[in-house]
């Protein structure tokens, strides 16, 4: 394995280094300014050392700490339903996918994954003409099923719009999980499954008891990923609800938040500083979030490899 | 043989020559998020300008008015951002005077042409410095189809009564959408609603004036009332206005869908591209027939000089120019609806501009309420105002509630000077 | 008996089906529609949105406005050179990194793949003001280059992340057999491992360059300026400019949508592969 030779080796650090160099340039060192900054402040046009004061600002003042406590539950809100959406049909989409001799799976799985590689841009822009109670398409469509009766213009309701927005954004997405549930469901070996049917256990029995353990690990990854991405959104919502997550700020999450808070809003002035501890709290909730998984869940599941 | 000698050597010397020019050329660039001017910048206007100086290049680099600030500032504090900057009114542009990146424009020729209240909006809070050239200022009221009024038989509404009469007539008959408005956006419930209707309550330059002085609050009735208003509009806006954004609605009245479109008028170069219908307009109606009127008429866009830029001589020479009859006349015909600041006495061809700039003799102008100091601190005003408009439409809030809420906002941050 | 069992077979053959067909229809139908639309006169766009152009509706000046008003070409040929760079970048990058990660034991291993996986976490954007002011230092503003060292530091976390795994499950055999033939430790990586893990290189690729072509932000704040547009951003400028054209963003967005569907469509065997081949350990 490792060559046991007391001498420097030179290919160790060569082959870390460009990829460190670039990384730590350019992600980590200007990371790191962020984080300084939110010490900081200005005071009388110059930048003073103000410890953490931002920080009580952030949570002591109930004009900004409301905004960050509703943005807070409403990215928690769009995470469950990724969490409760998105996921569990992944995995459904990737059992019937790797189901014996099903034909066309490839159409499937290229077409299903398709919209993940679309721009916020076009995503959000598309959807919003979809839902749109002028242009018609989805107060056509439900008539067409004689549901006419059931469309709201969801996107403007408070009610409706965060719920909405996730599913969009589940919509994008599912062909995440479903791609990677089915290369976990494809890499479980031909010989538990064929001792499994042995010992008459077949169907969806055997997705139950047999598969899904074994894919539980995979699973856990994609909900680490779901995680972070959740709760670094910001694209999807900025395109079809705008920077003020309206209406009436239901679906401002933290991505929203930020983007306000450091570069401003018409006019609003950006606040370098008071964005840097927003960007510098968000930070710690996703560490958070991440260690908690790593120490709690995902250790419980290494029980289940083998 | 000789002759032909000749031709090439002179056209060889002339190419040089011009290649030398080329090379001396200037080019100062033009940040703005008037995506929508691109063309009347590069076909008119600044073609005008290479008449006088050939020796100056101009770009005009726009950014979407979404992502204007944010983008801008970046590029500030980098050093990155063009020679002129655009800017928009008050306490932005002040904050980028005050923060270096705009340069003092005191003593530019050219800005004699404007009075006082044009550069109010541009200037410091004591008056001794100005940084930008006034552009335009928008006004505020009502589009309508002229073809629907017809049909429907109403005129032109002038009290309040009268004009919620015209839009019971028009929700009666059924063919029309009364109102075009959505929520969705947020400012727009707010710029075509509550800043277009408020002044003729608060009376336009008092009441503003008042409320940054603390000799009158948000809560006082001049100010609820527009809520109050507001919240019956709802009953005459489309089904589901809440999803409706702001191009919605422009398409819904454009389309020859809705009768009445509440406006600024830098909507009237789209609206005349897009409608096949008769339009006109009319101003926001008054308690009272007879009643003082008031008016928005929004100090809106302005144009100023990077204080880094590398061309400051070619700069200044471009924003003197801006400042001219050329100009003013160029951009005022080009962009109907955003009206000339200057005191240079411009001839407007389009009627329906014609219409909007004839409120200017008629009632008096005020600007958004929100603009001057309300908005320098956290939460700003206009921003709440957004929020507030949308939630009265909705009828999620009453009046009374929201002008609390808006006062508190602003005791949050803002002390009056006394 | 057997015939039951036959029969449930083909009854759930044709739910999974139905289930299939229906997700691929909500899938695509969003695209469709726009595309449908793009051909279509603006009146035939609000009157008939779910038909398809007849020779009444038929209409390409959508087109003809986005050609004229902004170059498209120009635009794709930027998108086309950032993310194929960066991606070549990422990779070559991110497997030497990830075979140091993986091959050896050294002191600071564990300290080191944690550094280079912090990066998933954390949205680059975060750092944005300090990231101009750098580029702006180095005079890399309004470059091609600027955007693609960006989007390698991006990238290489999660690539880092991946191809560790990966080359952990090739056999050390393998590789002490390149060692015995006197093969450098480059040698190996480049001629021995990486081909073994080419498809898990396809996953990241296709990984790497969705974020990379569909980016707005930094191509706003680094590269605006005309020659080095990307085509999000164009598209994006050009729906602002345009809002109430509908034949034009409707056109905008099929040509932002087209090639990278196409792209895909190359790249999509290779990541099948990719994805499931990991498992066929």
């Amino acid at each position: 394995m490792t060559p046991k030779i007391k001498t420097i080796r030179w290919h160790i650090p060569l082959l870390l280094l460009p990829a460190v160099i670039i990384y730590s340039a350019i992600m980590i060192f200007p990371l790191l300014a962020t984080l300084n900054l939110s010490f900081f402040n200005v005071e009388e046009g110059k930048q003073v050392f103000v410890g953490i004061a931002n920080y009580i600002v952030l949570f002591g003042n109930e004009i900004y700490s409301e905004k960050f406590w509703n943005a807070l539950g409403n990215n928690a809100y769009f995470f469950m339903i990724h969490m409760l959406v998105q996921n569990p049909l992944g995995i459904i989409l990737a059992a019937m996918l790797s189901s014996k001799k099903l034909r066309f799976t490839a159409f499937y799985r290229t077409a299903i994954f398709i919209p993940a590689i679309l721009s916020f841009v076009i995503v959000g822009f598309v959807w919003k003409l979809i839902l749109s109670p002028l242009w018609g398409i989805a107060p056509d469509l439900l008539d067409m099923i004689g549901l006419k009766s059931l469309f709201l213009p969801w996107l403007g309701k408070e009610a409706y719009a965060l719920t909405t927005i996730s599913l969009i954004s589940v919509w994008q997405y599912i062909g995440i999980p479903m791609m990677l549930i089915y290369a976990a469901l494809l890499s479980i070996p031909e010989e538990v499954v064929e001792a499994a049917e042995c010992d008459g256990i077949t169907g969806s029995s055997l997705f139950w008891k047999i598969k899904l353990p074994l894919i539980l690990p995979s699973i856990g990854i994609i909900s680490i990923l779901t995680f972070v991405g959740n709760f670094n959104a910001f694209d999807l919502i900025y395109a079809t609800q705008g920077a003020l997550g309206g209406p009436g700020f239901t679906t401002d999450i933290l991505g929203t938040l930020l983007y306000r808070t450091f570069f401003g809003f018409q006019l609003q002035l950006g606040d370098l500083y008071a964005g840097s501890t927003l960007a510098t709290v968000m930070f710690f909730i996703i560490l958070a979030g991440v260690c908690g998984y790593l120490f709690g869940v995902q250790n419980r599941l290494r029980r289940y490899q083998f | 043989m000789k002759n032909f000698l000749f031709t090439t050597v002179a056209a060889t010397t002339l190419l040089s020559i011009s290649a030398v020019a080329a090379a001396e050329k200037v080019t100062i660039t033009i940040e703005s998020w008037r995506t929508d001017d691109l063309s009347i910048w590069r076909d008119q206007l600044i073609p005008e300008f290479n008449k006088i100086h050939p020796d100056i290049e101009v770009k005009f680099n726009p950014t979407a008015p979404t992502e204007y600030n944010a983008a801008l500032n970046a590029k500030l504090d980098s050093g990155t951002a063009g020679d002129m900057i655009t800017c928009r009114p008050f306490d932005n542009a002040l904050a980028q005077y005050d923060a270096g990146h705009l340069a003092s424009l005191n003593g530019l020729d050219g800005l004699e042409n404007f009075g006082p209240v044009a550069k109010s909006a541009w200037t410091t809070d004591d008056g001794n410095d100005i940084f930008c050239v006034p552009m335009a200022s928008v006004i505020h009221g009502f589009i309508y189809n002229k073809d629907a009024f017809a049909e429907v038989g109403v005129s032109v509404p002038e009290t309040r009564a009268e004009f919620f009469a015209v839009l019971d007539k028009i929700k009666a008959d059924g063919n029309y959408i009364p109102l075009a408005m959505g929520t969705n956006d947020q400012w727009e419930a707010a710029t075509m609603g509550y800043y277009n209707i408020a002044p003729n309550y608060h009376k336009g330059e008092e009441g503003r004036l008042a409320i940054i002085a603390g000799t009158a609050k948000l809560t006082d009735a001049e100010w609820t009332a527009p809520f109050a208003e507001l919240a019956k509009w709802k009953d005459y806006l489309g089904d589901g206005f809440e999803a409706q954004t702001y191009p919605d609605s422009q398409n819904l009245f454009t389309l020859g869908r809705a009768a009445i479109y509440p406006a600024g008028s830098w909507e009237i170069a789209g609206f005349d591209a897009n409608a096949d219908f008769a339009m006109g307009a009319f101003r926001p109606p008054v308690a009272n027939k007879g009643d003082e009127c008031y008016i928005s008429d929004h100090t809106d866009i302005a144009l100023g000089m990077n204080a880094n830029t590398a061309n400051p001589v070619e700069t200044k020479i471009f924003l003197s120019w801006v400042g001219s009859a050329e100009f003013a006349a160029i951009y005022a015909n080009a962009s109907p609806g955003f009206f000339s600041l200057s005191d240079h006495n411009v001839k407007l061809d389009n009627a329906l501009a014609s219409d909007f700039v004839s409120w200017r003799a008629e009632c008096n102008s005020t600007i958004r309420a929100s603009a001057q100091i309300l908005t320098r601190g956290t939460p700003n005003l206009d921003t709440e105002i957004w929020g507030a408009s949308v939630a009265a439409i909705k009828g999620l809030s009453t009046p009374a509630e929201l002008g609390a809420k808006l006062q508190k906002g602003l005791d949050n941050w803002y002390t009056p000077a006394n | 008996m057997h015939l039951d069992k036959k029969f449930s077979h083909i009854g759930r053959s044709i739910f999974i089906h139905t289930f299939l067909i229906c997700f691929t229809i909500l899938a695509l139908f969003p695209m469709v529609i726009v595309i449908i639309n793009s051909f279509k006169t603006r009146k035939g766009i609000f009157r008939e949105p779910l038909s398809f152009p007849t020779a009444e509706t038929f209409s390409i000046k959508g087109y003809e406005t986005v050609i004229t008003g902004g170059d498209f070409q120009l635009y794709f040929t930027n998108s086309f050179i950032v993310t194929s760079v960066s991606l070549f970048f990422i990779l070559l990058f991110g497997a030497m990194a990830s075979y140091a990660l993986s091959e050896y034991r050294f002191k600071g291993n564990l300290f080191m793949g944690l550094f280079l996986a912090f990066g998933i976490m954390i949205p680059i954007r975060l750092g944005t003001v300090a990231i101009l002011k750098l580029m702006v230092a180095t005079g890399l503003v309004n470059t091609l280059t600027a955007l693609i060292l960006v989007y390698i530091a991006q990238g290489l976390p999660l690539c880092i992340f991946i191809l560790t795994e990966f080359m952990k499950t090739v056999s050390d055999d393998l590789k002490n057999a390149g060692r015995i033939d006197g093969l450098s430790e480059y040698r190996i990586l480049f001629t021995l491992v990486i081909p073994l893990i080419r498809p898990a290189m396809a996953t990241v690729a296709v990984f790497s360059m969705i974020p990379i072509w569909n980016d707005l932000w930094f191509p706003l704040i680094l590269a605006s300026g005309e020659e080095v547009k990307t085509i999000t951003l164009g598209a994006q400028n050009f729906i602002g400019q345009y809002l109430t054209n509908w034949n034009a963003v409707l056109a905008a967005l099929s040509l932002a949508i087209l090639p990278v569907v196409i792209l895909y469509l190359i790249f999509s065997r290779q990541l099948i592969r990719g994805i499931t081949s990991g498992a066929v350990k």
